[in-house]
């Protein structure tokens, strides 16, 4: 009965999470993407200093569909999105499920600047298919949602929120502490931000600037102070994306953590892929700002401890 | 010994030799980024809190703390009686050492009281307790899992949100930690 009663409780919520899932592939369909399914199973996921994958007899659980998507995208296909699981080993916390369910959609011929207009477009079309006209209100912060959403650098987020530039940060080795710290809880209080240009050795598997290459070309989205997307204009460089997927696997051999092999079909791939634009937008974030809910937990029908 | 993973709500730590007892946790993780844990810790010699962000490297001594099983007596002007039925020595906490416990704290429940150089300095409470609810609206039938709650209030006289279906003298296991509803107890 006490189970009934604790699922019964989440209606509402759950509601709200399916109309917002059915308006995303709505969105995505009705301009032409395709939607694909790649395996949540992978041998090798990317090597990423601070992300865990969990294993899975000899291969691991993706932690993000990314690699298999690029390969799509380097055979040709031109606008592709997913729906999928992603598990993450020890993320846990408020925001922070290990099996969580996230959206990522790529785009070639573009840049990262396209993907800021369609978060823009998708956000407001689900907000609206949900009745709730044009801002969300999450934890009593009223977000206005009509476009163009603020845009601002890196630099400037530290410049203005920190205290410290972010060469100071990155140099006494606490940009996460006071990104989090500082940074995040004033990002996207009136109107959503994209927070944009990372520096370089940020940039993951994000290409460098052209013009500045000391930044890359990486955003995150920010609606009233969570974080719910990442994004990159693709780094297509195959011999500089095995370079940093050394890096990262040094970091983790240093950090004591576990290696994965190189993901050599993807590399391989990378070398015909054209320029694209590719974007990972976490769901059950987005379900959380548009059900008001405060923690991740209220917007899945079961965490991990209730198995 | 500890690391950043193990922190969590009440955990006792040592910080510069002093004990402190953590307030306030989460579990953050910036994009990209290494994963964090934002603590608030009290100070449990003078009451100081301050907030810290720890790394997974992160290691911690635990607070080497002497914890005694005690009885609860009673409460008179704030302070709150305990007693040892070994010795049947008696120590008293404030209101602020007891903390959120007070809530929760039955007749004659035994609590561990922590000593710190022989000053007592807080309690720990066991993780859940059964009480009896003496206070609640009747259930309209029909309203069996619609989700909804409604106020109770226990023989502590804490107050908190159950299922509806729960009944005035009927029994209910509460976890002290989040000081929430978990389950009906029968019999």
């Amino acid at each position: 009965m006490d189970e009934d009663w604790r699922l019964a409780g989440k209606a509402e919520v759950l509601r709200v999470r399916a109309v917002m899932t059915r308006s995303i592939r709505r969105f995505f369909l009705d301009q032409g993407f395709l939607e694909c399914e790649t395996p949540l199973r992978i041998p090798a996921p990317a090597p990423e200093s601070y992300i865990d994958a969990v294993a899975s007899g000899e291969w691991f659980l993706q932690t993000s569909p990314e690699l298999c998507m690029k390969r799509l995208l380097a055979a040709g296909y031109p606008k592709i999105f997913q729906i999928c699981k992603c598990f993450r080993a020890g993320e846990r916390g408020a925001f922070h499920l290990p099996e969580f369910t996230m959206l990522e959609w790529y785009r070639t011929g573009t840049d990262y600047r396209t993907l800021m207009d369609d978060c823009e477009g998708l956000i407001a079309y689900a907000a609206g298919e949900l009745g709730l006209g044009g801002a969300v209100s999450w934890q009593g912060k009223r977000v206005a949602l009509l476009p163009p959403w603020e845009r601002i650098t890196v630099r400037e987020a530290f410049d203005r929120y920190a205290g410290l530039s972010v060469e100071e940060a990155l140099g006494r080795g606490c940009f996460d502490e006071i990104m989090v710290c500082k940074v995040e809880p004033h990002l996207g209080m009136e109107r959503p931000v994209f927070l944009c240009e990372y520096p370089a050795e940020l940039g993951a598997l994000a290409r460098v600037n052209a013009e500045n290459p000391e930044v890359a070309e990486r955003f995150e989205l920010y609606i009233a102070g969570l974080e719910l997307a990442n994004a990159f204009s693709e780094l297509t460089d195959a011999a500089e994306q095995r370079r940093r997927f050394e890096k990262a696997s040094r970091d983790r051999r240093l950090q004591n953590c576990p290696a994965y092999p190189l993901p050599e079909r993807f590399l391989t791939a990378l070398s015909r892929m054209p320029p694209s634009a590719g974007i990972a937008l976490g769901i059950d974030r987005l379900a959380m700002i548009l059900a008001d809910q405060a923690t991740i937990d209220a917007v899945v029908a079961f965490t991990p401890e209730s198995l | 010994m500890y690391t950043a993973s193990d922190l969590r709500k009440g955990l006792r730590i040592k910080i510069d030799n002093d004990p402190y007892i953590v307030t306030e946790f989460n579990f953050v993780k910036p994009g990209k980024g290494q994963a964090l844990y934002r603590c608030k810790l009290k100070n449990m010699m003078n009451g100081n809190q301050f907030e810290r962000t720890f790394r997974s490297v992160d290691i911690f001594e635990a607070a080497d703390m002497q914890e005694k099983k005690m009885q609860y007596l009673y409460q008179e002007e704030g302070k709150y009686c305990f007693m040892d039925n070994q010795n049947y020595e008696q120590v008293f906490l404030s209101a602020d050492q007891v903390g959120e416990a007070q809530n929760f704290l039955l007749d004659n429940i035994e609590v561990e009281i922590l000593f710190f150089e022989d000053r007592p300095l807080g309690i720990s409470l066991p993780n859940f307790i059964d009480v009896v609810v003496t206070k609640a609206d009747p259930w309209a039938k029909g309203d069996s899992v619609s989700g909804n709650t409604k106020p109770v209030t226990v023989q502590t006289g804490y107050q908190l949100q159950v299922p509806p279906f729960i009944e005035e003298g009927e029994k209910i296991r509460i976890d002290t930690r989040s000081g929430e509803y978990l389950t009906r107890v029968k019999g």
